[in-house]
This record gives structure tokens, C-alpha cells and sequence, in this order.
């Protein structure tokens, strides 16, 4: 059965690899290697951070950076209010921010592909009214619903993760849909069903890979825009427990104390911007290679 | 994008077709609404028991039942809920419980600082992206093109919010030239609305661009050129014209992400509007004024859509007739 399902032509590109597209594309290659950076940052922080993240030390407090005058060696991006290390909270912070940025990204995927296939496949009222649920998710501003729900449910990294799942699933969706509108009425599917195979088979082993380079880009994109809900949502205090180092919570402290130790408020926004540019570099060359036509979008 | 013009009727006359898509815009958007009003009252119920957040923890049963019954919270919740609809009716919001007033008043009351700041960062918004995606599809592949592409990628990847603590820091703690909060002049508004205008800049530029492309790659354009007409010419009367249906539909979208920024935004430089307002509620558990508020600003979206969608139908021939 699966032999079947192997190397179906779908009309999409497929003689360039993603790896040789990075390779071509410098920006794509910075990008790339920042991304890669910043996982091994987060994956080994306990062991790159120069000082516990957590850690005060009011004899150092509001120290600048390294290069500036005031600044030490042994904190080179600065201090806080509280004297703790700049870089060590910001490699810490890494961790939610990716963990997030990819889990929801991940969740929003499963549930979009999910609603998707089942919508362009069956069609039908099914699909009128799962489009009209897409449609009220779109008008709902996905901010204030995560706001509320977060605001309600208390906070909590799960929450967080859970939330933005469940308000990304739209985009995935539709475009899953509409790619599978397309190919329910080709002659692999077709036949697929005239020798008796079952829905659920036919979306899974005939469907979904022939989705999955659009998914693919989607989800990478969705990365950055999860990255940066995330982060407003610990700006605004309603996302993950204050316990726990965040670039948003950390912003929203920073801007406390703009004043007299502006890199507090800098740092971690140019940290957000690195991760969300690096992940929106690779979004669109993965959709260039998925879709050569779709690249001056 | 067409998915949002909802049942385009296939109706021969201009006119009749005009009002039953109308009529079936304003059906769709009022049940979406009602959708709204219906998660949000669950979605308050779900989160737990407000009487225990409103008592001090040792408070008495007998306190907890006398509160619970004042908030008419000891009713079965499909009667809490019947009656919650027919208040919408009555546009009756019910009462705040930290400002004991009507919610809808003291809604009301924040909202024209937010449509103030949402009006002036869209037009901010429309200001900088038309020109700039004008340009980049023009100039597609050149220097013009590749610097708004960078400068929408950056954009994109930006938080806002981060932007206007940016801004605050440049313009009021280092030049000392613009407030870095408050409400009430012109030089307040500055800083929020440049903040707010960011979520959208590249959003519309990105959009107004692939959409001019694939517009000034069409035959008529190509006879247009044919004719002998200017490139200001065509892209005025014939790209311009056929590129920006699709962009007012995203504008009336971005207006959705406007109101959600607004919210950040208000927090940012502590704007007085209704965002900031939600914010406090949520904080507060303020479980009148959260639905209300949820609920408003869906209303505010659903509206501006529906008058997009609308204008959209009589704009667009081919949408008006159904065709």
C-alpha cells in the first residue's frame, strides 16, 4: 500500500532541496545559523549562562554593559534592578521563547491540518460550518482571546502554549483545504476509494504528505508570530508564571528603569527581533522552495 | 479572501443582488456576534467562582450565598445565560463590579481615546505602506523593491510593543521632545500611533505590492501600455483601482490586529482607552466588564468587516453580480 503513495508529482517543484535553497541564499544561511544558535542556547543554558538567572546581587545593581563605563567583565551585557546578569536571563529567556514558538506552532498545525483535510475531503455542510467557525476565530482578535483566557485560567506555560494553538489553527486550515479541494478529485485518490480504502486511511497515507510542504512553511512562520505572542502576552504579565525568565517580562521590566539602564529594555527586544527575523528568513525560503510561484508574495 | 464574502448571490439583477448579499452579510455577521457573546459567557463561567475572588478567604457561607445571590450567580446557568442574551438586547452590559456602574458606560467613556488612536495609526499606517508598496512593485527586483522588502521582513519580525519602548526611550528620555505617556494633545498621540502603525506598515505594503504585480502583469495593462499610456497613468487609473480590493479586505482585517495592538499599545504608554480598560479588568476579575469588552471589540471588527464586505460588492461588478 504504501509503495503506492510514494513520489506523487504534485504539480509543486520539488527538484530543490530546502538544504540546497539555504545554501544558495546567504541571508538564509545567517538565518539559519542564528536559529540554530539560539536552540543551542536554550538547550544548554544552564551550562553557557555565565550566572544563575535568578541569582541577585544588590552590590552590582543596574550595571551597564561591558563596554561601557561602570560596566564589568563579569557581566557583560549588565545588570538589573536587582543585580542579576543581563545575558544569563536572556539565554534562559530562549527557552520559552522557542519552546513556545515551536509548540504552538505545532498544535496550531495539528489542529488546522486536522480541520483542514476533514473539510476539503468530506466537504459538504461539514465544511460550510467548520469555514463559518474559521470565520468568528478571525473575528475575534486573537490577542484578547488568549488576554482572556490566560487572564481567567490563570497563568501557566501549558496555558500559554494551549492558547496560542488553539487561535492559530486558522491559516493552516484553509490552506490545507483548499490544497486538498484540489487534489480529492485526482486519479490517486480516486482510485484510492474504488478499491475500497477508508477516509481516514486515504487523508492520512494519501492526503496529508501531499500537504505537508505548505504546512511545512506555515508552521515555520507561525513560529515567529507565537514567538512574539508569547512575548506580549508575558509583557502585558498574563503569560507564564513571573518565576520563570521571559524576553516579554523581562521588556516590561526594562521599561521601568528606561531612564537610567536602557539596555534592559533593548536586550531582550533585540533578542525577540533576532529569533522572530531568523525564523521568518527560513519560513520564506522554505516557501520558495515548496512554491516557486508564491515567492514575490 | 473570497472566503469571507459570504454566499454571493447568483442573482441576475445588479440591485436585488446588491441587497440579498447584503442581507446575507448582515445575517452572518449578527450569528457571529452571537457566537462571541455565547463563548465569552462560558468562557467567563469556566474560570472559576467570582464570589470567592470578590470575599476575603474567610469569609462565612452565609457571606458567600448573599453575594452569589446579589450577582445572581446562584441561578441554574442556562437561565444566567438566557438572561444575558436578552440583556444584549437591551443593550444592557450588566454592572462593573470595581466600578460599580454599567460596563457599557464606563466602556464607552475609554472607547474615543482608543478610536482616536486606532483612526490616526491606520491613517499613519495607510500613509507609509501605499507609497512604499507602490514603489517595491514598480521597481520589482531593484534597489527600491529589495529596500521595502527588508524593511517589511524586519517590521514583521518586530513587537510592536518593543517598538514604542524604542520610541519612548529615543524621543522622550534621551531628546526629551514627546510625552512618553498620557492623553490629551497632539504630541501624545505621536509615539502611540507610530507604535500602533507598525503592526500594519508591513502587513499592507507586503500585500499592496504582490497584488499591483500581479495586477500590472495582466492583459489589459499590457494594452494600456500598448495604447501609449505613462506608467503614473496606468498605475493611477488601472493597477491602483483593480489592486486595492484585495487590500481593503486586509485593511478591515489589519483593523481586527489594530484593535488587538491597541490593547499593548495602551498598555505601552498608558493610554487611557478602552484596551487599557481590558487589561485592568482582566487584572481585577472584573467578570462583567471582560465579556463586555470581548464582546465590544469583536463588535467593532465584525461591523468594520461587514462594511468592508460591503463596499467590497458594490466596488467589485464581479462580486455584485454574482459572478
Amino acid at each position: 500500500m504504501t509503495a503506492i503513495t510514494v513520489a506523487i508529482p504534485t504539480g509543486r517543484a520539488r527538484t530543490a532541496s530546502p538544504l540546497r535553497a539555504v545554501l544558495r541564499n546567504k541571508l538564509a544561511l545567517v538565518a539559519v545559523v542564528v536559529l540554530a544558535l539560539m536552540l543551542l542556547a536554550a538547550v544548554f543554558a544552564p551550562l553557557l549562562a555565565p550566572h544563575d538567572p535568578n541569582a541577585q546581587d544588590l552590590l552590582v545593581r543596574l550595571r551597564p554593559p561591558a563596554w561601557m563605563a561602570g560596566g564589568t567583565s563579569e557581566h557583560l551585557l549588565g545588570t538589573d534592578q536587582l543585580g542579576r546578569d543581563l545575558l544569563s536571563r536572556l539565554i534562559y529567556g530562549s527557552r520559552i521563547s522557542l519552546l513556545v514558538g515551536a509548540s504552538a506552532a505545532l498544535l496550531a498545525g495539528i489542529i488546522g491540518a486536522t480541520i483542514g483535510l476533514v473539510s476539503g475531503f468530506l466537504g459538504g455542510w461539514f465544511d460550510r460550518v467548520l469555514m463559518r467557525i474559521a470565520d468568528i476565530q478571525l473575528a475575534f482578535p486573537s490577542i484578547l482571546l488568549a488576554l482572556a483566557i490566560v487572564g481567567f485560567l490563570g497563568s501557566g506555560l501549558w496555558y500559554v502554549i494551549i492558547v496560542l494553538g488553539f487561535t492559530g489553527w486558522v491559516s493552516y486550515a484553509r490552506v490545507v483545504r483548499s490544497e486538498v479541494l484540489s487534489l480529492r478529485s485526482r486519479e490517486f485518490v480516486t482510485e484510492a476509494r474504488a478499491i475500497g480504502v477508508g477516509n481516514v486511511t486515504i487523508m492520512r497515507r494519501h492526503l496529508l504528505p501531499n500537504v505537508m510542504a505548505p504546512l511545512a512553511t506555515i508552521g515555520t512562520l507561525h513560529v515567529a508570530s507565537a514567538i512574539v505572542a508569547e512575548a506580549s502576552l508575558s509583557y502585558l504579565g498574563m503569560g507564564v508564571p513571573k518565576e520563570i525568565v521571559t524576553w516579554g517580562a523581562m521588556l516590561a521590566n526594562g521599561q521601568l528603569y528606561l531612564g537610567t539602564a536602557w539596555w534592559l529594555a533593548v536586550f531582550p527586544g533585540v533578542a525577540l527581533m533576532c529569533a522572530a527575523l531568523a525564523v521568518n528568513v527560513t519560513g520564506d525560503v522554505l516557501r520558495d522552495v515548496a512554491d516557486p510561484k508564491a515567492y514575490r508574495r | 479572501m473570497t472566503e469571507l464574502s459570504v454566499g454571493a448571490a447568483r442573482v441576475p439583477t445588479a440591485a436585488s443582488g446588491v441587497l440579498r448579499t447584503v442581507v446575507t452579510k448582515i445575517v452572518t455577521a449578527i450569528i457571529v456576534l452571537l457566537c462571541v457573546a455565547t463563548v465569552a459567557f462560558f468562557l467567563v463561567r469556566l474560570s472559576g467562582d467570582p464570589v470567592k475572588l470578590l470575599l476575603p478567604p474567610d469569609a462565612t457561607a452565609d457571606q458567600e450565598a448573599t453575594l452569589r445571590a446579589s450577582l445572581g450567580l446562584d441561578r441554574p446557568l442556562i437561565t444566567q445565560y438566557l438572561d444575558y442574551l436578552a440583556g444584549l438586547l437591551r443593550l444592557d452590559f450588566g454592572t462593573s463590579l470595581v466600578y460599580d456602574q454599567p460596563v457599557a458606560d464606563v466602556l464607552l467613556e475609554r472607547l474615543p481615546a482608543t478610536l482616536q488612536l486606532a483612526a490616526a495609526a491606520m491613517v499613519l499606517a495607510l500613509v507609509i505602506s501605499v507609497p512604499a508598496g507602490i514603489i517595491a512593485a514598480l521597481r520589482r527586483g531593484k534597489a527600491g523593491d529589495t529596500g521595502v522588502m527588508t524593511g517589511v521582513l524586519i517590521g514583521q519580525s518586530t513587537p510592536p510593543f518593543w517598538v514604542g519602548i524604542l520610541l519612548i526611550l529615543v524621543f522622550s528620555v534621551q531628546l526629551k521632545v514627546l510625552p512618553a505617556s498620557g492623553y490629551g494633545t497632539f504630541t501624545h498621540l505621536v509615539l502611540p500611533s507610530i507604535t500602533l502603525a507598525a503592526y500594519s506598515v508591513a502587513v499592507i505594503a507586503r500585500l499592496l505590492r504582490s497584488s499591483l504585480i500581479d495586477v500590472l502583469s495582466s492583459d489589459y495593462i499590457r494594452t494600456a501600455k500598448a495604447k501609449g499610456l505613462g506608467t503614473g497613468g496606468i498605475v493611477l487609473s488601472h493597477g491602483l483601482r483593480n489592486a486595492s480590493l484585495p487590500v481593503i479586505t486586509v485593511i478591515g482585517l489589519e483593523f481586527g490586529s489594530l484593535l488587538g495592538g491597541a490593547i499593548l499599545t495602551e498598555q505601552v504608554f498608558a493610554w487611557p482607552g478602552s484596551g487599557r480598560l481590558t487589561i485592568e479588568a482582566i487584572t481585577n476579575r472584573d467578570f462583567p466588564m471582560v465579556q463586555a469588552a470581548v464582546l465590544f471589540f469583536a463588535a467593532i471588527f465584525v461591523v468594520v468587516n461587514l462594511l468592508v464586505d460591503i463596499s467590497y460588492t458594490v466596488l467589485d461588478p464581479r462580486v455584485r453580480l454574482g459572478r
